[in-house]
């Protein structure tokens, strides 16, 4: 009889952990950490659009250079604006106070925003910025209700106008925001901004966790070396056990 | 109880197989531990090549700057001084810098890449204290010379080379660290790269 | 064998004993010094253990493992950690992206404390069913138990060390805990943080016991664990005893082992196999079984989807700012539901403190004479199911934010909980149970 009851209890468990979640569905980021050439545009975007604002304050350029595959020479000029060495790490020169003043609270440190929220947050929230004239920058972000940011990206997405729809809530017609269409004022089409959204999250997910691939390599070998190890020991036990048995 | 005979030949060879396995695991998994001890990358930052101006370097006059947390001198030196360091070489340990105390761009009589130029890691080769330089008053330690550097610590005596006297306690001359032109004023200390 | 000094020649005896090469002079050398190979033979080479421990007798071992890997990982992490509220966070960043495989260390080190926790709690559920705390084996649980307190208090103060927002409120909470205690509560809370809110203060202090103090008391308790054991011998899947009255048992019924006279001198042994080989050669196939799904957790998903290492930890600690759901790490959270299913702050405290020294009494709780589940009732089986469910669930409620639903689900768990202790003092003094073999079954 119990045994019953805690199986329907366990049946009900998916359904719980649903309600927990976000409440806007995330779109998938699908990145690539192999993908060099994403990365370093990621990078690049990144060093053009948020180091403004946002730094990596645990994260150097030298490492990021070698471990995105940029020569340390053509990093140094392309992609370090101010008069930072290749060992230092990725500051900008805003102050605290300055940036409270500006945005009503400090911008964050992305190093490890994709390991606080996901990869497929940051995509998700690369996409969906809309217009909105009531915020102080014009805009407002389906995902993170009255952001405090504006958006950055939008000479090369266009302004986003807000897409609704009416939908039933509790007995009651709402008008929701299900998703954002460009007016086409920027450099990208819809496609290549796509592509810069998962690029920029491609390299903030590195940053999270460096180590990530090389963790991958090593832990395929002692993997590898721990099965040889794993049969070895199986054939010593039942070759011991022999006299056991 | 099974009375089925022991193989006893299996039973070493796996035991054996197990143990150098598990031996040659064991070497790995110490090469993490053991390789955390190296310089990290903060390290290795805080140890990158410096840049030093020489473009307001009077003749005659020295800078410090830091490289890897140790003093390194620029000292520009004069004709007199240049002069002088041809009088003495039989009074020093080691004139023709045989020992291993600087890379093959400095191994001359001037011990360096330049003859007016002269770099090097300020710190004494006897116990790591850092000499004074005498400008103009080195002749009470050495007679006839007027420049050299003096250690305050034990009293070693290195002439305007670097280079130490006889009957001191400092063995070796001292140390001439890598360094680049990069241009006509602008010396790379940490680093000797070929110039294309 | 002691070496008489006054008399320089040897005996006979001691003149054959000794005939074997530099090796051999070595080991007398040591063993005339401290009894090096009489614990060697007692404790291993001649100890004698069931021959039917099955895979629920690997975690002890495997408990012994992940301890060492703790320390020693720990200790290479002390070498770069800055114990300070300003510098804590920094400086685990540091390792993980600075210090050469410093990120390996780190992972080693908290997939290690889940590991422990996995470890000990199947470890404990084997002294459950196999019913190893009966006596003779009351103190040998109790010491288990101590270490597994220890345990929680290690694994607690080692969780505020990164400094996260996890770590910070994390600690915040179970803290405020104690300021549930009557008269002194909120001064003891003051006094434990050693200021208003968590702070550096706290963080030092938390470093002191981590690192030095709480290991020391775990090793120590360890070895006493490990004494009790090799004083009363191991149990076995069958809780029956392989050693039996002196004289009792035929010479052809003897396992044909040596083993240490210290415990075949008092009593006959039957069924016994000598813990090396045997043993070591299958604990260390458990170690290499181990190892493989350790190394898959810390080379490929260290963070455990956010069980093992929890996302707002990757944000440093914000006084001002409190995660939008806080929950302990999962080994604690079968216990925090026991302690939110309670809408009292003092009873939730005391309910979920009774949850594990009510464990701790085990031994006494079970009146029963049979000690393993195989020849137990059915009751008793359906009892320690409901208990592995209830732990389960209660496990899942900890580490959910709280809903209506979830609170029930608590509150009938943290009953259910305590119902297994109740029910098993009142059928255990009559429980019709199967007959038990003479001797070990395969």
């Amino acid at each position: 009889m119990m045994k019953k009851l805690l199986i329907g209890l366990f049946a009900l468990l998916p359904t719980l952990t649903m309600a927990a979640g976000p409440s806007v569905p995330l779109m998938d980021a699908n990145i690539d950490l192999r993908d060099n050439a994403s990365l370093q545009r990621g990078a690049k975007l990144f060093m053009n659009y948020c180091l403004g604002c946002h730094q990596m304050q645990y994260q150097r350029y030298e490492r990021t250079f070698r471990d995105i595959g940029i020569p340390v020479e053509i990093g140094k000029e392309t992609l370090i604006f101010d008069d930072s060495k290749v060992g230092s790490h990725i500051l900008n020169s805003m102050s605290k106070e300055d940036a409270a003043k500006w945005f009503g609270a400090a911008p964050p440190d992305l190093t490890l925003i994709s390991r606080v929220k996901s990869p497929d947050y940051i995509y998700t929230y690369l996409k969906s910025f809309y217009k909105d004239e009531s915020r102080p920058f014009g805009v407002n972000n389906i995902v993170f209700p009255l952001v405090g940011m504006p958006h950055v990206l939008q000479e090369l997405q266009g302004l986003p106008m807000p897409i609704t729809e009416e939908v039933v809530e509790n007995g009651e017609t709402v008008t929701k925001i299900v998703g954002v269409e460009t007016d086409g004022s920027g450099e990208m089409s819809d496609d290549e901004y796509d592509q810069a959204a998962r690029d920029l999250t491609n390299f903030l997910a590195y940053v999270g966790e460096p180590s990530r691939l090389e963790s991958e390599a090593i832990g395929i070998k002692v993997l590898g070396f721990l099965v040889i190890f794993f049969i070895l020991a199986f054939l010593l036990k039942k070759e011991y056990w022999r006299d056991v048995h | 109880m099974s009375n089925a005979p022991v193989d006893n030949s299996r039973r070493r060879f796996l035991t054996i197989a197990t143990s150098v396995v598990g031996g040659v695991g064991a070497a790995g998994a110490a090469v993490p531990f053991i390789a955390s001890w190296n310089p990290s990358e903060r390290a290795k930052s805080a140890g990158a090549p410096v840049e030093v101006d020489i473009s307001k370097l009077e003749p005659g006059q020295l800078i410090r700057v830091e490289w890897r947390g140790k003093p390194v001198w620029v000292i520009y030196r004069t004709p007199k001084m240049l002069e002088q360091m041809k009088q003495h070489e039989d009074q020093l340990r080691d004139p023709n810098s045989d020992e291993a105390q600087q890379l093959d761009s400095a191994k001359n009589s001037y011990r360096s890449q330049r003859e007016e130029i002269f770099v090097a890691v300020g710190i004494c080769t006897h116990l790591g204290c850092s000499p004074t330089f005498m400008n103009g008053g080195f002749g009470e330690k050495v007679e006839g010379t007027a420049d050299g550097f003096f250690c305050p610590c034990h009293g070693s005596k290195f002439d305007m080379a670097g280079r130490v006297f006889q009957n001191v306690p400092a063995p070796l001359n001292l140390e001439v660290p890598p360094y680049t032109f990069l241009d006509e004023t602008t010396i790379l200390v940490g680093e000797e790269e070929e110039m294309a | 064998m002691a070496t008489n000094y006054e008399q320089p020649n040897q005996t006979a005896d001691e003149t054959n004993k000794r005939s074997g090469g530099a090796i051999s002079s070595v080991v007398d050398w040591i063993n005339d010094r401290i009894p090096m190979t009489r614990v060697w033979n007692m404790h291993i080479a001649q100890y004698p253990a069931p021959k039917n421990f099955n895979f629920w007798y690997l975690f002890g071992s495997l408990a012994i493992l992940v301890l060492v890997n703790q320390i020693v990982t720990g200790i290479w992490l002390t070498m770069n950690f800055v114990p300070s509220a300003e510098g804590a966070f920094a400086s685990v960043e540091y390792i993980m992206r600075d210090v050469e495989y410093g990120w390996l260390l780190r992972y080693l080190h908290s997939t290690g404390a889940s590991a422990f926790f996995v470890v000990v709690y199947l470890h404990m559920f084997r002294g459950m069913i196999y019913g190893s705390y009966q006596k003779p084996r009351e103190l040998l649980w109790l010491f288990g138990m101590l270490i597994f307190l220890a345990l929680m208090a290690e694994a607690f103060m080692g969780y505020l060390l990164p400094w996260g927002q996890m770590s910070f409120w994390g600690a915040q909470v179970i803290i405020s805990l104690f300021g549930a205690i009557p008269v002194i509560g909120e001064d003891l809370t003051l006094w434990i943080r050693g200021d208003y809110v968590i702070s550096g203060a706290t963080l030092n202090r938390f470093f002191a016991l981590h690192v030095i103090a709480l290991p020391l008391v775990l090793v120590i308790l360890v070895f006493l664990h490990i004494v009790a054991l090799h004083e009363v011998g191991s149990n076995n899947p069958d809780g029956i005893e392989i050693k039996r009255k002196k004289g009792s048992v035929a010479e052809e019924d003897k396992p044909n082992f040596k083993f240490h006279e210290y415990y075949t001198s008092k009593k006959d042994v039957v069924d016994a196999i000598p813990f090396h080989p045997y043993y070591t050669v299958k604990d260390i196939l458990g170690v290499a079984g181990f190892l493989i799904l350790f190394c898959w957790v810390v080379f490929f998903m260290p963070e455990m989807n956010g069980f093992f290492l929890e996302a707002p930890n990757f944000e440093a600690a914000n006084p001002l700012k409190t995660p939008e759901h806080i929950f302990p790490v999962w080994y604690f959270t079968p216990f925090y539901a026991i302690l939110r299913a309670i809408p009292d702050k003092l009873a939730g405290v005391v309910a979920m403190g009774a949850s594990i020294v009510v464990l701790a009494l085990l031994p006494w709780l079970d009146r029963g004479k049979v000690r393993s589940i195989r020849y137990r009732s059915k009751w008793h089986k359906l009892n320690i199911a409901q208990f592995v469910v209830t732990f389960l669930i209660l496990g899942w409620a900890g580490a959910t934010p709280q809903t209506v639903f979830s609170t029930i689900l608590s509150q009938i768990c943290t009953v259910t909980y305590f119902m297994f202790f109740v029910l098993l003092y009142v059928y255990s003094k009559n429980e019709v149970t199967k007959p038990l073999p003479t001797r070990l079954t395969k």
